[in-house]
């Protein structure tokens, strides 16, 4: 029972975490129709800053605030620089830009640190011991849900209620159009980029806490799954991803916990096998509106 | 008629250009020796060429952007090792699993029945090298039949994440009879293999196995794209509701594009398996993917001859002329900024340039045998104005 507990906690914590990426990829791909592969190297990236501002001796609250700001800076710079450009190109040329962006981030990680395993600094407050229900975690397992949990609800409000959200829906709506309308695109998009980032900054926090140390891989498989999340739930609905980001998160942990020899070596694929399934029977996700296609 | 007899000549010249490319490889490796940078990069180039040009069949010429070419090498590659580890090798090599549970090996077989000897390794190495493209044409064939109904970027996603599946498979304890679990199948037959040794020194041709393995895949795929088949496939490329209305079997033309693509991808990974005298699951990762990706972006999406420029040129900087990048001192120029890794920054950063402004890469899609032509689009263009 206790083990049963601990699997779903784990699983809860990492789902949030990798909520907080896919709210990302999925508000991005609402908007621009374009999977940001960057993005899952923006969240490895962001804890490798983390790692080198700690080692300037700032303080750690600190430390922390700028790490997700520079991030922020980094997600809005990709996007000028590498997607703004291609706006009117076709959609694969920007995923491959994506895809160069991604690649450009990684190598310049491998650069940096000299392609050694980074340690991700300790956060006392989110690596302290709890017990919940006769399983013993970090605090960082019950953080991490209830943050997800305000922030979703905060953004929901943010695209429900104030004008930039408006902005958002109708650019997500039809691009042409709301530009018709006088929405400045640029702005939204960045303000998606910006939003993105910052959640992915967060999610980095919580997610590299829970591990020794970076590498500059680290980011590819959370990004994505986090993706596979953002699909699973409905690709352009935030509520979606983030439910389907706690299902993958859990389903993982369990398969995890088989008790079949190398059951750890099919937790990644399961990720890709739902993803396909998914694809196949429900492309829309769980909670996706239905797209139908224009001659 | 006059259509007729310009292909003629591009086609002969591709063929004189292809054989004087081998004769010289030949000549090059027998009077400066095997050893060099030279050899690496056209071996590897050889088989990333061809791994480029099957990518560029799909998402090139098809307009399928399908990211699994990882995937499909690696099922190659695992083929081919399967199939090619000498048999008194085998215990050895699976000495984790107490043997290999594949009892056979192609080229002990075939040296049981022409001798021991330099025709049996040739045929077992290629039936291995045919019957691991076949393998991941099966694999495309079978993932194809769900994911090629899907659009765009759902394609490359699932693609993908099917590479990923593939390689968790390969990756799985309870395989390891077959596939040695994680660890590398090594003692496989190598390009090296193919030096023949005579009484009066070596004949190396271990640099001109790939090229001449890669330049009869091209062969075939630039047939291909000649021919019905390779127009319907541009038709798809170009709009897919117009293609179906002018009555190209839209399903059947995809998963013969991805079947054949997938084929030669894995063709591909069982040469880079000789390359690297091993196989892998953990080398085929979604990086490879990418990378092949952006050596095709470079030379150009659609077409074949920028692909093959495009990945020597890739492989040439990479393996040769900007080590110097990695190892402190570039054109003369010392600085501290040249340690392990700066080569790959710099090459991304060009990657990028590439990819946002001059996004017609090196070829466009012309191919290089248009360059020799007499210009037939403009002169027509002009004819209209």
């Amino acid at each position: 029972m206790e083990y049963a507990i601990s699997v779903l906690l784990s699983g809860i914590s990492v789902g949030g975490q990798y909520a907080l990426i896919a709210i990302g990829y999925t508000m991005v791909y609402g908007i621009l129709r374009l999977i940001n592969f960057a993005h899952g190297d923006v969240f490895m990236v962001s804890g490798l800053i983390a790692i080198y501002l700690t080692t300037m001796g700032l303080p750690l609250p600190v430390t922390l605030a700028l790490a997700v700001l520079i991030t922020v800076l980094l997600g809005f710079l990709i996007e000028r620089v590498a997607y703004k450009p291609l706006r009117s190109a076709p959609r694969m040329s920007v995923m491959i830009s994506a895809i160069g962006v991604s690649y450009l981030l990684q190598n310049t990680a491998t650069f940096v640190t000299g392609g050694q395993p980074m340690n991700y600094p300790t956060i006392p407050a989110l690596s302290k011991m709890v017990t919940i229900g006769g399983a013993s975690t970090t605090l960082v397992t019950v953080v991490t849900p209830v943050l997800v949990i305000a922030l979703v609800f905060g953004l929901v409000q943010l695209i429900n209620h104030t004008k930039i959200g408006m902005a958002m829906r109708a650019v997500a709506k039809d691009f042409e159009t709301s530009q018709l309308m006088g929405i400045k695109i640029n702005r939204v998009i960045s303000t998606t980029f910006i939003i993105g980032s910052a959640l992915a900054a967060l999610g980095s926090i919580l997610y590299f806490t829970n591990y020794p140390y970076i590498t500059p891989t680290a980011g590819a498989m959370p990004g994505l799954k986090a993706f596979v999340a953002a699909v699973f739930g409905g690709i352009g609905s935030i509520p979606g991803a983030v439910i389907g980001a706690f299902l993958i998160g859990i389903c993982e942990n369990i398969i995890k916990a088989l008790p079949f020899e190398g059951a750890t070596t099919f937790v990644d694929a399961f990720t890709f096998a739902l993803l396909i399934i998914v694809l196949v029977f429900k492309p829309t996700g769980l909670f996706g509106e239905k797209a139908t296609e224009k001659v | 008629m006059l259509e007729k007899k310009r292909v003629n000549t591009g086609a002969l010249l591709s063929l004189f250009g292809a054989v004087a490319a081998l004769a010289l490889v030949i000549l090059l490796e027998n009077t400066i020796g095997p050893t060099g940078q030279l050899f690496t990069v056209l071996k590897k180039g050889a088989v990333y060429a061809l791994v480029a040009v099957s990518m560029n069949l799909l998402n090139g010429f098809t307009g399928l952007f399908s990211l699994g070419q990882a995937g499909f090498m690696l099922l190659g590659a695992y083929t081919y090792a399967i199939l090619t580890v000498p048999v008194a090798a085998k215990d050895t090599v699976y000495y984790l699993y107490g043997g290999s549970a594949v009892k056979f090996s192609l080229p002990d077989l075939f040296a049981g029945i022409f001798g021991d000897g330099m025709l049996s390794l040739t045929l077992g190495v290629l039936v291995a090298i045919v019957l691991g493209g076949l393998v991941a044409a099966f694999f495309a064939w079978l993932i194809g039949l769900p994911v090629l109904r899907l659009k765009s970027d759902y394609l490359a996603i699932a693609t993908l994440g099917f590479a990923e599946i593939i390689r968790a498979v390969f990756q799985w304890q309870a395989l390891g009879p077959i596939t040695n679990g994680a660890n590398m199948i090594t003692q496989i037959p190598t390009f090296s293999s193919f030096n023949i040794k005579t009484e009066s020194g070596t004949i190396y041709l271990s640099s001109a196995f790939p090229m001449l393995i890669m330049i009869l895949c091209l062969a075939v795929i630039v047939m291909l794209i000649n021919s019905s088949y390779g127009r319907a496939f541009k038709a798809i490329r170009e709009d897919e509701i117009a293609a179906e209305a002018m009555g190209i079997n839209l399903p059947h033309h995809k998963m013969l594009s991805f079947c054949i693509s997938s084929f030669f991808a894995g063709v591909g990974g069982a040469l880079f398996a000789m390359y690297a005298s091993n196989a892998q699951a953990m080398v085929y990762t979604s990086t490879m993917t990418y990378e092949i990706l952006l050596i095709v972006v470079i030379g150009g999406i659609g077409s074949i001859s920028g692909s093959v420029i495009a990945t020597f040129l890739y492989v040439a900087c990479s393996e040769w002329w900007l080590r110097g990048l990695d190892s402190g001192s570039f054109l003369g120029i010392q600085s501290d900024l040249f340690r392990n890794g700066f080569r790959m920054v710099v090459f991304s950063v060009v990657i990028m340039i590439v990819v946002l402004f001059f996004r017609r890469g090196i070829m466009g899609d012309r191919e290089i045998t248009d360059l020799f032509k007499k210009r037939p689009r403009k002169a027509a263009k002009e004819a209209v104005k």
